[in-house]
């Protein structure tokens, strides 16, 4: 396998918060890497850093082998995000969101691209509904829809399944293993939900504090903080204890 | 630049206008109140004072090359609001579209709203008060360019610090225009001005385009030398606001905001 991404010693300042702590890992190509923690962890800036919507205070990131410092144009044409708290104009029906970024993406035969994706994430009947009429649930898959709309090699998703209901939830995860098993995708993924992840994840990285305190299989990590389930681990690393 | 990648960015906005019946008539709502309005008061005014030539050619061509200024200007930071509200500028900066191929699409969008407001105000303007603006002839089109650009300037920075400052600055989108008209001698010479605004004026190239257009309006030659002033000072300004932009977009990413616009 070959790494699709590596971060080393990835660090973000604001102020007096270390949101991100000097943090180094890598993703394969076709993996899908969990990276959790409790609130303000730095899950978020961390995903932020990676897409260069924030500046690192230190450390480098590398996407394709370029540096997202210069070569942020090329690597966002190969890779997307998709997040519960992003949304599309709300006035457009779907049809027409997706159709702005298939054309921002530059997207061959854009119609049928999108009509796939619709049946993909069973949203077909929703085409020409506004977004302002979607329930959340609904705008999420759209978001979705529009995060493979290029075909990314590399897709980022901060907390996507946060409002989709338990069923679409695991509509999405099968979706999206699916996808990854048929081109070969590498998701770096953020969740809350640690069923979620241990069912989707080959690997995972804890965050607390801006660090990495665990990285590795989810049984190994289970094994590490001999926790019965992520969840068991997840509630050891948000309180405070550390390896052993 | 990427042509088709503006092009996109500008369908977006396009599409909005198709669906959204209050934001078509907004384009056009302001703008023919204030023709009625002013029109009829300049009718009323002629009653009195006879000895003011033109007087209602002066408030109308006025009125319509200000709303050019306005739009201009408003076209380009209303749209980038409508981003922010549904949350959709992440979306937009993980693409591959670049910062400055954005703020192309908005101009592009800030013309093609000003060309559709136009065109009504000034077919407006000719069937109430027989008011043919293409009376002034091809000395139109270095003044409205000159507004245009200018809107430009004023909507790019109006744009980059509601980036920076949130929700708190929006009103700037629909107030900032105003805070240059009465220095920008839209209804009336800058030599009625008191001396510290005649100065100011001096600086804003609306001013030099307002007086151009009432010496063209009153029979004479377009004023070459506003003309020039107009565009001199325009040059420096747009590429001072891209400049500004430029080094907020930095500082907001340096900053963590761009997550944070809309919230
Ligand atoms: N733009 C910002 N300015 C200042 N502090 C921030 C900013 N973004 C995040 N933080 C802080 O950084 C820390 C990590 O936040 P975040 O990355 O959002 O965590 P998570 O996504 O894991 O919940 C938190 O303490 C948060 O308050
Ligand atoms: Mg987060």
């Amino acid at each position: 396998m070959t790494k699709l991404l590596q971060v080393e010693g990835l660090t973000k300042v604001f102020g007096s918060v270390r949101a991100v702590d000097g943090i180094s890992f890598e993703l394969m190509e076709g993996e899908i890497l969990g990276l959790l923690g409790p609130n303000g962890a730095g899950k978020t800036t961390t995903l932020q850093m990676l897409l260069g919507l924030t500046t690192p205070t230190s450390g480098s990131v590398s996407i394709f082998g370029l540096d997202i410092k210069k070569h942020r144009q090329e690597i966002l044409a190969k890779a997307n995000f998709s997040s519960s708290y992003i949304s599309m104009p709300f006035a457009l029906t779907v049809w027409e969101n997706l159709t702005v970024f298939a054309m921002l993406y530059e997207v061959k035969e854009r119609k049928r691209k999108i009509t796939e994706l619709l049946k993909k994430f069973e949203i077909e009947e929703l085409r020409d509904v506004p977004v302002r009429r979607l329930s959340s649930g609904q705008i999420t898959r759209v978001s979705l829809a529009k995060s493979l709309l290029n075909d990314p090699k590399v897709l980022f998703l901060d907390e996507p399944t946060a409002s989709l209901d338990p069923d679409i939830a695991d509509k999405t995860r099968s979706l999206l293993q699916e996808i990854k098993e048929e081109r070969g995708l590498s998701i770096l993924y953020t969740s809350h939900n640690m069923k979620e992840v241990e069912e989707l994840c080959d690997r995972v990285i804890f965050m607390n504090r801006g660090k990495v305190v665990a990285q590795g299989r989810p049984e190994e990590i289970m094994r590490d903080f001999a926790g019965s389930s992520l969840d068991d681990v997840f509630l050891k690393i948000a309180r405070g204890k550390t390896y052993g | 630049m990427n042509l088709s990648r503006i092009l996109a960015y500008t369908v977006r906005h396009l599409y909005l206008y198709k669906r959204s019946l209050p934001r078509l008539m907004e384009i056009f709502y302001w703008p023919v109140l204030d023709l009625l309005v002013w029109g009829f008061i300049s009718i009323y005014l002629m009653r009195f004072k006879g000895d003011l030539p033109n007087f209602v050619a002066f408030f109308i061509g006025a009125l319509i090359l200000w709303d050019i200024l306005f739009r201009s200007q408003q076209g380009i930071s209303v749209s980038f609001l409508e981003d922010s509200w549904s949350r959709n500028l992440l979306n937009v900066f993980i693409s591959p579209i670049s910062p400055a191929e954005y703020v192309f699409s908005l101009l592009l969008v800030s013309v093609l709203k000003l060309i559709f407001a136009s065109v009504v105000l000034v077919g407006l303007a000719w069937i109430l008060y027989s008011f043919n603006i293409f009376t002034v002839g091809m000395d139109l089109i270095p003044l409205v360019a000159n507004l245009i650009i200018m809107g430009w300037s004023v909507g790019i920075v109006t744009m980059s610090i509601i980036l920076r400052f949130g929700q708190e600055a929006e009103v700037l989108a629909w107030g900032i225009a105003f805070l240059f008209q009465p220095v920008s001698a839209v209804f009336y010479p800058v030599s009625v001005l008191p001396e510290p605004l005649k100065t100011i004026a001096h600086f804003i190239p609306a001013s030099h385009v307002f007086e151009g257009l009432r010496a063209v309006i009153s029979g004479g030659a377009l004023p070459l030398n506003e003309i020039l002033w107009a565009a001199g000072l325009n040059v420096a300004y747009i590429i001072l606001a891209i400049l500004f932009f430029t080094w907020n977009f930095r500082t907001i990413k340096k900053k963590g905001l761009l997550v944070k616009v809309g919230e």
